[in-house]
């Protein structure tokens, strides 16, 4: 398996809202090719007739009745953990739609 | 227009719908969040914090097939939730709850019918996610309220099979009909509780290839949906006239200026790195169960409509205007299931779409808190039937029914409204008018058959409008008759 590229890892770190210094984007070339090399044994097995699975329990049609509950106060959801607060509401820098 | 006979627009939706459930879609938080105080119904589970798993809510689940099967949908015996990930601040987890691979509902169709007539829309899917929070947006910042966050979503995406603004129209008018028939939305854009993106393309007439596809989001209302793709053709038409191509792009709708604007996108990559939610088991739902849903899904409106005019022998015009509200058409056959059988259901659905509906509409008042009831109106209509009362004392009785809710018959009493059928009190009356008013007489004589009206009138106000007109006519002749 060829290894990532500079622009491969840039790519993922932006998706992930990660600030990457050269030294690092390096460090984590290194570092996340070898654990795609290590995974990439899987693609060894012939799937073709195998159905894709997407989850490892045997559970199926987990569901809860549509019924409600208390949930949390104002206080418990915003001010304990919220960096920033106005009228009630978390406050981010401005979103531009 | 010459420009519409070059190009073919092409038109597919992405409609979505937020579930009247009573909890949100993966957690106990109450669902009925419009107007609530902000960041008051929420947990740790839409909050997104570390630890909590998501439950599915099985009332979401039901919703969505039913609505899937109302259009014709395949409902899949195995759907998988995955998620969807992006950062936006509305979007606590860092990603949504969707589907993607394994949808509850694939491969349906909705008719809609226009002026064009009655055309088959395909449905590709229709999958449950949960809706994001609400941002508002204060000079430097962005506030965030996360009582939407998680209430169930469900996305319906039709195929690109409409042609015209009017089309689309009909398919998202339609579609609101149809959940509010199910019960399963309130369906109301203004509230957001439904909301539409429209993917638009032109291609020159006759070809089969699909041109560059443009994107219109933020459409508030129906008359947006219209609206906005309406301009957006007239738009693209003439940049392709000019030889301009079209970008790929997403246009916001500016329903103030009526005019489509470029909008700067969520994620620039829109790469949202799909998968398997792990915290979710697979649904599998039996097709015993998909069954039992069909068998209890409501009587839906193209159904109900030629029911009303094949069982009530209503026009086709009058049964679309009772079926219009799922309610109203219930109460419309309550009244005709309680009315004599002399009562024709004709006469009951020109009472309901007339007085009725004007009613509602000047006082505002939905059907639902309407304080007359069916078999009250029923028997006031079989009182206009039976020449008890007639139309102008029976809008009168209406009226004080439509405020106070009581029966017809105790109000004509009190208000001494009954019409006069009595042949002789009538007769007798008819012989004073008739004595009072020689002028009209003599000119009815030369011939002038206005003053007949008039001498009607006359009978008619000395009886306060309660004399029975055609009777009263009838003696009127008789009476000219034997004096000639
Ligand atoms: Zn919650």
């Amino acid at each position: 398996m060829p290894k990532l590229s500079r622009q491969e890892v840039e790519y993922v770190a932006r998706l992930a809202r990660l600030g990457l210094s050269d030294d690092e984007i390096e460090l984590l070339r290194d570092q996340l090719s070898a654990i795609l090399e290590y995974a990439s044994v899987i693609n060894q097995l012939d799937t073709d007739d195998v159905e894709p699975m997407t989850n490892v329990l045997p559970l199926r049609n987990v569901m809860r009745g549509d019924q409600t509950a208390p949930g949390l106060t104002l206080a418990e959801a915003l001010l304990q953990n919220a960096p920033d607060v106005q009228d009630d509401q978390f406050r981010v820098r401005a979103i531009l739609e | 227009m010459k420009a519409d006979l070059r190009y073919d627009p092409v038109i597919g939706l992405e409609v979505h719908v937020e579930l009247n459930t009573t909890s949100k879609m993966f957690c106990a938080c109450r669902a009925d969040v419009f107007g609530a105080p902000p960041n008051t119904y929420v947990c740790p589970v839409c909050l997104g914090m570390p630890g909590t798993l998501p439950v599915i809510n099985a009332q979401a689940v039901r919703f969505t097939v039913m609505t899937g099967l109302a259009l014709h949908c395949q409902i899949q015996t195995h759907s998988v939730f995955a998620r969807k990930n992006y950062f936006y601040p509305d979007l606590p987890k860092g990603y949504q709850i969707s589907q993607y691979e394994l949808p509850l509902c694939t491969d349906g169709w909705l008719e809609v019918e226009t002026s064009a007539g009655v055309r088959r829309v395909g449905i590709v899917r229709v999958h449950l996610e949960e809706d994001t929070g609400k941002l508002i947006h204060v000079g430097e910042h962005s506030l965030v309220d996360l009582n939407r966050a998680g209430v169930p979503l469900m996305e319906i995406v039709t195929r690109p099979d409409m042609h015209s603004a009017e089309e689309a129209y009909a398919l998202v008018t339609h579609l609101r009909q149809i959940v509010r028939y199910l019960g399963v939305s309130s369906g109301d854009m203004e509230k957001g509780a439904m909301r539409c993106e429209v993917n638009l393309s032109l291609r020159p007439q006759g070809s089969q290839e699909l041109g560059t596809k443009v994107e219109i989001k933020n459409l508030n209302s129906f008359r947006s949906v219209r609206n906005a793709i309406a301009y957006e053709i007239e738009r693209q038409t003439r940049l392709l006239e000019a030889g301009t191509q079209i970008t790929q792009v997403t246009m916001g709708w500016d329903e103030t200026a009526e005019v489509t604007r470029p909008q700067r996108s969520k994620e620039e990559a829109h790469d949202y790195r799909y998968f398997p939610e792990p915290d979710l088991p697979p649904l599998a739902l039996e097709s015993a169960w998909v069954e039992r849903v069909r068998q209890e899904l409501p009587e839906l409106p193209y159904a109900k409509r030629a029911r009303f005019v094949a069982e009530y022998g209503l026009s086709e015009y009058d049964a679309t205007v009772l079926v219009e509200d799922r309610a109203v058409a219930d109460y419309f056959e309550d009244v005709v299931r309680c009315a004599q059988p002399s009562v024709h259901a004709k006469l009951v659905a020109n009472w309901v779409s007339g007085e009725f509906f004007r009613m509602m509409r000047e006082t505002g008042t939905p059907i639902h808190e309407v304080r007359i009831r069916p078999d009250d109106l029923a028997r006031l209509i079989a009182l206009v039937a039976n020449n008890t009362l007639n139309q102008t004392a029976a809008k009168q009785v209406f009226g004080v029914m439509w405020q106070t809710g009581r029966a017809p018959e105790v109000i004509v009493q009190e208000l001494d409204l009954g019409q006069i059928s009595d042949r002789e009190q009538l007769a007798a009356l008819v012989t004073r008018v008739l004595a009072e008013n020689a002028e009209a007489v003599a000119s009815f004589r030369a011939g002038k058959a206005t003053a007949l009206r008039f001498l009607i009138g006359q009978v008619m106000k000395a009886t306060r409008g309660r004399a029975n007109p055609q009777l009263v006519e009838m003696l009127l002749r008789e009476q000219l008759g034997e004096e000639q």
